[in-house]
């Protein structure tokens, strides 16, 4: 068994780099999440949900465009749309929602898992003394700004998983 | 994952291979630490039910650690898969050990929904090769996007 680390810190640029990928995937994966829910559910959406979705579907591709510009930054490459599309639609029928309180609460956790994802790294970046090749202050901005975002995604959706 | 998870999947894995109790120093060893650390851990792991330590044996997990173990196990497992699998890394054992720490279980639970996890999870887990022994490489890794 080979030694694990146990520091919860982001030491250096390219472990910067895979968990900004990890954080774009998990906004593909909303994204794609979001698309199917309007294909299945189509004919049945009301309008606050369909808002709802439609809002969140366009907040990831923000996040996703200003993680993708980040890592940019740090001279990696992103991970394309496409294949985590597919990889969503391969593996959907297993999670698909049946009713509108499934996509809502998919929605939910697609929230709250961002949230949490955001915080630790805002959290690790900040228990590191590490020097990354992109400004540290925009990066906390960006990712504080993300996850401020997140925050305001889990009260809006619980407050519409309330009213009904 | 945080420290105490870290130490529990740890302490199982050891647990497993050495058949028995896990010695202090096979658990310091793995985590990479000072005996004087892993000794402070599992008093505080003992302190809250999760494992028991006994003088010149070793550590047991009790079945409440048992649980958290084999979650943590299988929140690490998704993550070496999620690297190997999705975005192609080579090396995804030695990057899984250093973002478990980073990667919370709801996250992981997420990545879980565009892996291939088999049902047998996390008891495929390898120690020596310190991977799902179901894993397979991806045969044609995902193609980086253009700049």
């Amino acid at each position: 068994m080979v030694a694990v680390s146990v520091s919860q810190r982001v030491a250096s640029d390219d472990q910067l780099a895979r968990l900004l990928q990890i954080g774009i995937v998990l906004e593909e994966v909303v994204e794609a999440r979001t698309h199917r829910h309007y294909q299945q559910l189509d004919a049945e959406l009301d309008a606050e949900v369909e808002t709802l979705l439609a809002d969140a579907a366009e907040e990831s591709a923000d996040h996703r465009e200003r993680l993708e510009a980040l890592i940019e930054g740090l001279g990696v490459e992103s991970v394309p749309f496409g294949e985590i599309e597919s990889l969503v639609d391969a593996r959907y029928g297993r999670t698909r929602p049946e009713d509108f309180d499934d996509v809502l609460y998919d929605q939910l956790c697609n929230e709250e898992t961002a949230y949490k994802f955001y915080d630790d790294l805002i959290e690790a970046i900040e228990g590191s003394d590490a020097v990354f090749s992109i400004d540290r202050e925009e990066l906390l901005t960006t990712l504080t700004t993300i996850r401020d975002e997140e925050a305001e995604g889990v009260r809006e959706v619980t407050e519409v998983m309330e009213r009904r | 994952m945080n420290t105490a998870d870290q130490y529990l999947k740890t302490i199982y894995v050891v647990q497993d291979s050495e058949d028995g109790p896990a010695s202090t120093g096979s658990i310091a060893d793995a985590l990479g630490v000072s005996p004087a650390s892993a000794n402070e851990m599992i008093g505080k792991l003992e302190e809250r039910g999760l494992a028991e330590h006994e003088k010149y044996k070793g550590v047991t997990l009790t079945d409440d650690g048992i649980v958290r173990a084999r979650d943590a196990l299988q929140t690490y497992c998704i993550i070496e898969r999620f690297l190997a699998n999705v975005l192609a890394v080579e090396d995804f054992q030695a990057e899984a050990r250093e973002l478990e720490a980073v990667i919370d279980d709801t996250v992981a639970e997420r990545l879980d929904t565009i892996i291939d996890r088999q049902p047998e999870c996390p008891d495929c887990f390898d120690p020596e090769s310190d991977a799902c022994a179901c894993l397979e490489i991806a045969p044609t890794p995902v193609e980086p996007e253009k700049q």
